[in-house]
């Protein structure tokens, strides 16, 4: 392991390889309406190609966007790369414990903007899990491919290079990119 | 890895803009088109109801606009930024989303007379109400506050005079109040004063001056600061209140630290429509790329201006800032160390006929009312933009009949200075 992870500050590198390498995410906490923020960022991880299981006891067995709401992390049927906490940083430190006495427990434990719980965040890095508190992956998807710069947004990156298109062949989605990170 | 965030330099060259995706144009296409295909029935869904990010039509956003929209938040540190037809269209649409009919702002009385003419006219008609206050003494910034305020609004660098605001001491009431500070930017640009850092949380822009720099094409830039808690003050519905327009969405909510700038995008510039055309964006990013360097030279030339014609015979006073003899002097070390601008005001000793005069002998200064042009340029306000005042009127303004305002260019300092000699002996 290297230097502890500054939860002030992530490395762009950092976030980049996190949203790079999961394929399989948890949503805790994700809702049905369609103006609530988690419902945003389910379409936009969907849209990306991500697969994305919902968990929310009150909804179990229903569906959400086409996928099946789970009860809880231990209910979901194939183990997740990563678990992405749409809940109050109270609760947050639950799920963390829930994630890492699941029998293949995640690779990630992310807790979205807002939420931050330091203790549950190193319970977890102790296990070898990476963790990333107060920030949104839409937003950092968004940045890190630059998507959001189209709705003028300062994604704090700057880069000589391209980026990609995705695979999927569409115009509007592009995928992540090299960044100018000018490290001391 | 520590990282270590670019400097001004590199962000004026390269924040925003990266090598087209589909081509490898590495200068920023102008994508002079006025819609964008969507990927699918799903797509256009989504960029409908913003849960995805895109394009949809040019008066909503474009591509090459977005570049501009995020150089500027760049160079300001602002979490995003909102490119429109010009500084007014900017101005208009801040108001829009903070004010409610009967609502009021307090305003500096040191504005440019645009901003003083909209705000005292044309606002009216919207039962958006102005109240004065006197940039010099910040203490009666408090004393225009009333339960019907909602916004704080001023000049970094006061056009016409060139005198520097304290942002810090108004930033001050403005959060003892729980008002959102508005900060023109326009004269100082973000290369000599970085309003967000003294405590301002919106930045307006009149991109069409030094930001474009080269007197071709009028834009304006909102800059938000993502520092103001709309939530929690709740008194900004706009903001906060379930959009219908969107399915319900709570703007505040969706888009936190940057939902004033989504805001004025979504709602302001996609109802009001006051788009900025791809092409301007353009020559105004053009522009931006040279902007340390340009700035600096224009601030050096105006301190040599004026300190020649702090000694001309012909000269009664000199109002710039960076003269160590200057009343804003303090506030000039304070907030523009890089040099204190390059637009300010001074005095005849001749009054009106002598102003006049002045104006129509120079050669190589330009007689038009702008400012931040590559090319000096020169203005006898009494005679033109404040005509229609009273003496009186005038005075307060900063254009009594006496006072001639410059841009000062970044020709060769000693032709702009031999071209003034030669125009005052005629005088
Ligand atoms: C300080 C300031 N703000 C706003 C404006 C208005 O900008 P525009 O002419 O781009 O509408 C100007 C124009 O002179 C200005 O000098």
């Amino acid at each position: 392991m290297g230097r502890p992870v500054n939860h002030d500050h992530y490395p762009d590198a950092y976030i980049r390889a996190i949203l790079g390498e999961a394929k399989v995410v948890a949503m805790v906490g994700a809702s049905a309406n369609a103006v609530r923020p988690s419902y945003f960022v389910l379409k936009y991880l969907l849209d990306r190609g991500y697969r994305v299981h919902p968990v929310n006891p009150g909804l179990a067995g229903q569906e959400i966007l086409g996928c099946r709401v789970y009860g809880s992390l231990a209910a979901i049927p194939e183990p997740v790369d990563m678990v992405d906490i749409f809940r109050n940083a109270e609760a947050a430190a639950a799920v963390v414990d829930e994630a890492l006495a699941l029998p293949t427990p995640p690779k990630v434990v992310w807790m979205q903007l807002s939420v931050r719980n330091d203790e549950a965040a190193a319970r977890a890095e102790t296990a070898g899990l990476k963790v990333v508190m107060n920030r949104c992956p839409k937003i950092e998807l968004g940045r890190l491919s630059s998507e959001i710069s189209w709705m003028g947004v300062n994604s704090r990156t700057i880069s000589a290079k391209r980026a990609p298109q995705l695979k999927s062949g569409k115009f509007q989605k592009l995928g992540l990119r090299q960044t100018f990170e000018g490290s001391d | 890895m520590a990282d270590r965030a670019p400097g001004f330099a590199t962000l004026a060259v390269h924040a925003g803009a990266q090598p087209d995706p589909t081509t490898g144009a590495r200068a920023t296409p102008i994508y002079q088109t006025t819609s964008f295909v969507f990927d699918d029935v799903d797509h256009a869904a989504s960029l409908f109801g913003l849960q995805a990010f895109g394009n949809i039509y040019t008066r909503i956003g474009n591509p090459t606009n977005a570049v501009l929209e995020e150089r500027v938040a760049a160079l300001e540190g602002g979490t995003a930024a909102l490119a429109v037809a010009s500084g007014h269209a900017a101005e208009f649409l801040i108001f829009h989303a903070l004010l409610q009919p009967g609502d009021e702002f307090v305003a500096s009385k040191k504005l440019y007379g645009g901003s003083i003419n909209q705000f005292n006219h044309s606002y009216k008609s919207f039962n958006w109400n102005v109240v004065w206050a006197d940039q010099d003494d910040v203490s009666s910034f408090e004393r225009a506050i009333t339960p019907k305020t909602k916004a704080i609004f001023i000049e970094s660098i006061a056009n016409p005079a060139g005198e520097i605001t304290d942002i810090a001491a108004i930033s001050a009431i403005a959060k003892k109040h729980g008002l959102p500070l508005i900060v023109d930017n326009t004269l100082a640009t973000p290369y000599l004063i970085r309003p967000f850092e003294h405590g301002a949380d919106i930045i307006v822009h009149s991109a069409t001056k030094f930001l474009g720099g080269h007197g071709n094409s009028i834009g304006g830039v909102i800059v938000d600061g993502g520092s103001f808690d709309w939530i929690k003050s709740g008194r900004y519905p706009f903001l906060t209140s379930p959009r219908p327009e969107y399915g319900g969405i709570v703007l505040a909510e969706t888009f936190g630290n940057f939902a004033f700038a989504i805001a004025t995008r979504v709602l302001g510039l996609r109802d009001l429509g006051p788009a900025l055309s791809p092409f301007n964006a353009f020559q105004i990013l053009t522009g931006i790329e040279t902007l340390p360097l340009r700035m600096e030279r224009h601030c050096a030339n105006a301190l040599k201006v004026a300190e020649f014609l702090s000694t001309h015979a012909k000269v009664a006073w000199v109002s710039y800032p960076g003269l160590p003899g200057d009343k804003g002097h303090a506030l000039a070390q304070k907030y523009t160390p890089k040099g204190a601008g390059a637009v300010f005001t001074f005095g005849l000793k001749g009054g009106f006929d002598a102003g006049v005069k002045l104006v129509s002998e120079v050669q190589l200064f330009s007689h038009l009312a702008n400012v931040g042009d590559t090319r000096s340029l020169i203005i006898h306000p009494a005679s033109t933009t404040h005509r229609q005042l009273s003496d009186a009127q005038k005075t307060v303004a900063g254009a009594g009949p006496e006072v001639v305002r410059l841009s000062v260019g970044i020709e060769d300092p000693a032709d702009i200075i031999a071209d003034l000699d030669k125009a005052l002996g005629a005088v």
